[in-house]
């Protein structure tokens, strides 16, 4: 009896432990969209249009300090252009160019990595050599080899990023292929004559998740600095349209007398990763049943 | 009628930077339909490279050199990769050693015998599910309804490999291969599965391929062993006969290296001396160098397997 009371006690607890809301997911998934709506809706949300100049209210700070100007909350930069109006519009780009080049790069870059570490031999040696032709030339220059052959575009510049940054992803779920098809449930999945690919999707990647899930969480802060360092060699997303990194990049001359050209869209992509991170690192963990309760 | 499984002459090697490896070396073996066949070695005598051989899962760089492998009556080694594949799982199951990493920690244990189901038998995915449950019902698995949900790590070792003879049963093999599957458990545990084992084969009436290194799995399960040494056999009988009469000097000492309690006090016995190296094993019989009966026609000559007796196969030329 007491047995049983504990028991009826003690279940309800449990289930409701198990759907406790994360505290991750939902900053990561509000942050997330957040910024994909402000992004989306920056045409209504923006005071200004990103790229009007107006030289006379050069550099000013944001409204709450005392040169600040009402009408321009987060200031303005060099050429009197309205930063928070440039950050929403900035948004667009930068996320779309980032989601879109990591999901390119992981999606061949997994699937290059899983055939190396599953088939071993000669479709290892083979993609692994053109990792390290990848890895050897400097991925600038590359993306720059063929930006200047295919023109600047945003398409361009998404399957630039992509195909350059698809190595990581390859090496990565490469190494821990390798000790995963080596392990006894893969050889017993075989022996239960499954086929190659269902052992590679059922049995060997969602057992490789984990370093894909943090890896594509630290590409995507890495694309948004990557497409600004694009943009400031010219081959990117031209200006004027704004991004986060190239106003990142175009603030850093400012730095010492004009904070905000720098920090703003600094907040932005540090926001946006800290929300993919917390996200991928809630996902990586619901993805994992040994890790849930 | 063909034997269920048939091996015969079956050599399976290792390329290595430093020689071949001959890891099992001419084994031929039957199994009738129902018998529980034990195979017994120590470590490192092709145990298991035979039971990989027979699936043709060597991992590289092994290869079948030589032998076939027939299930009933049709050669295995003569089949393509697809026809293979067929074989596997539906017509010969396979239990391993260590339940912690044999099966996939990702996926609930429903969910993979279940589809390991849906894969063999069609039908929806409900019906896949109840049969999960059905079989882990089978194996004895307490409240299977509940259990069928739970993930590899939540499930003690001996569930866990009640599990897994689920998920190698559930496409109703006629052969099972078990390879050492109590060697991980505990004592009380393993009695348990051997029983689960012993009673399952008699009802579903398949045929068992029982690897192990352990002579007391051999006494409780086996019908018939056969002993095997640095890749060959050397002896092969009614499980009765083994223990009664064995006849081959390895297994002779095999037996006295048992622990027994009427000894207790006095130090364990162990046969002298090392397994041979398998790239280049001595001419003549392999166990010759350890033998303690060993005479000169021992060193020339690879002695034959012969009948010494009905049923009874001996290689050995000393002993009566």
């Amino acid at each position: 009896m007491t047995d049983a009371a504990t028991l009826a006690t003690a279940l309800p607890v449990r289930s409701r432990a198990r759907r406790r809301v994360s505290f991750r997911a939902v900053f990561g998934i509000t942050v997330l969209l957040a910024m994909g709506g402000a992004a989306l809706l920056a045409p209504q949300l923006a005071p200004w249009d990103p790229a009007r100049q107006m030289l006379l209210k050069r550099l000013r700070p944001p409204a709450w300090e005392a040169r600040g100007l009402r009408e321009h909350p987060l200031g303005t930069d060099h050429l009197g252009r309205d930063i928070l109006s440039r950050i929403l519009y900035g948004g667009r780009i930068s996320l779309a160019v980032s989601l879109s080049s990591v999901a390119l790069a992981a999606t061949l870059g997994v699937t290059l990595g899983l055939c190396a570490g599953f088939f071993g031999g000669r479709a290892d040696a083979i993609i692994m050599r053109v990792v390290d032709v990848f890895l050897a030339i400097p991925y600038i220059l590359l993306a720059m080899g063929v930006v200047f052959a295919l023109g600047p575009s945003l398409l361009n510049v998404i399957l630039v990023m992509g195909a350059t940054r698809w190595v990581q992803f390859a090496r990565i779920v490469r190494a821990d292929v390798l000790s995963i098809r080596e392990r006894e449930f893969v050889v017993g999945a075989r022996a239960r004559g499954n086929r190659a690919l269902r052992l590679l999707v059922r049995h060997v990647l969602p057992n490789a998740l984990t370093p894909i899930i943090v890896v594509a969480t630290l590409e995507l802060a890495f694309m948004i600095i990557y497409e600004s360092a694009l943009s400031f060699l010219g081959l990117g997303v031209q200006p004027p349209t704004p991004t986060w990194g190239w106003m990142l990049a175009d603030g850093r001359n400012y730095i010492a007398t004009a904070w905000w050209l720098a920090t703003f869209p600094g907040l932005a992509i540090m926001l946006t990763v800290l929300a993919v991170n917390l996200l991928g690192d809630w996902l990586r963990d619901r993805l994992d049943p040994r890790l849930t309760v | 009628m063909p034997p269920l499984l048939e091996v015969d002459g079956l050599q399976t090697q290792f390329v290595t930077g430093t020689g071949t490896v001959r890891a099992v070396d001419g084994v031929s073996f039957a199994i009738e339909r129902g018998e529980v066949l034990g195979l017994v070695g120590e470590s490192g005598c092709g145990k298991s490279v035979t039971s990989l051989s027979i699936m043709r899962l060597v991992p590289p760089p092994g290869r079948i050199a030589a032998g076939h492998i027939r299930l009933e009556g049709e050669d295995l080694l003569a089949k393509d990769a697809e026809a293979m594949r067929q074989v596997r799982g539906a017509r010969i199951g396979m239990v391993f050693q260590e339940p912690m990493t044999s099966l996939n920690p990702v996926f609930s244990i429903g969910d993979q015998i279940a589809s390991a189901a849906l894969a063999h038998g069609g039908g929806g995915r409900a019906a896949a599910w109840e049969r999960a449950v059905e079989m882990l019902q089978l194996v004895q698995v307490p409240s299977p309804g509940e259990r069928v949900r739970d993930y590899p790590h939540q499930l003690s070792g001996g569930l866990r490999q009640r599990a897994m003879l689920a998920l190698a049963l559930v496409s109703g093999p006629r052969l099972l291969i078990a390879d050492e599957p109590t060697t991980a458990l505990d004592v009380t545990i393993q009695a348990q599965i051997l029983d689960l084992l012993r009673r399952l084969q008699a009802e579903r009436g398949m045929s068992v391929l029982m690897i192990t290194h352990d002579l007391g799995v051999v006494a409780e399960l086996c019908h018939r062993v056969a002993v095997i040494y640095a890749g060959r056999i050397v002896e092969m009988a009614p499980v009765a006969r083994i223990f009664a009469r064995p006849m081959h000097p390895y297994t002779q000492g095999l037996l006295r290296c048992l622990p027994h309690p009427s000894r207790f006090g006095q130090p364990l016995f162990s046969i002298e001396g090392v397994p041979p190296d398998l790239r280049r094993p001595p001419a003549g019989c392999r166990f010759a160098p350890r033998c303690p009966h060993v005479i000169e026609s021992c060193r020339r000559a690879e002695p034959p397997l012969g009948e010494r007796e009905p049923g009874h196969l001996v290689a050995c030329p000393v002993l009566p």
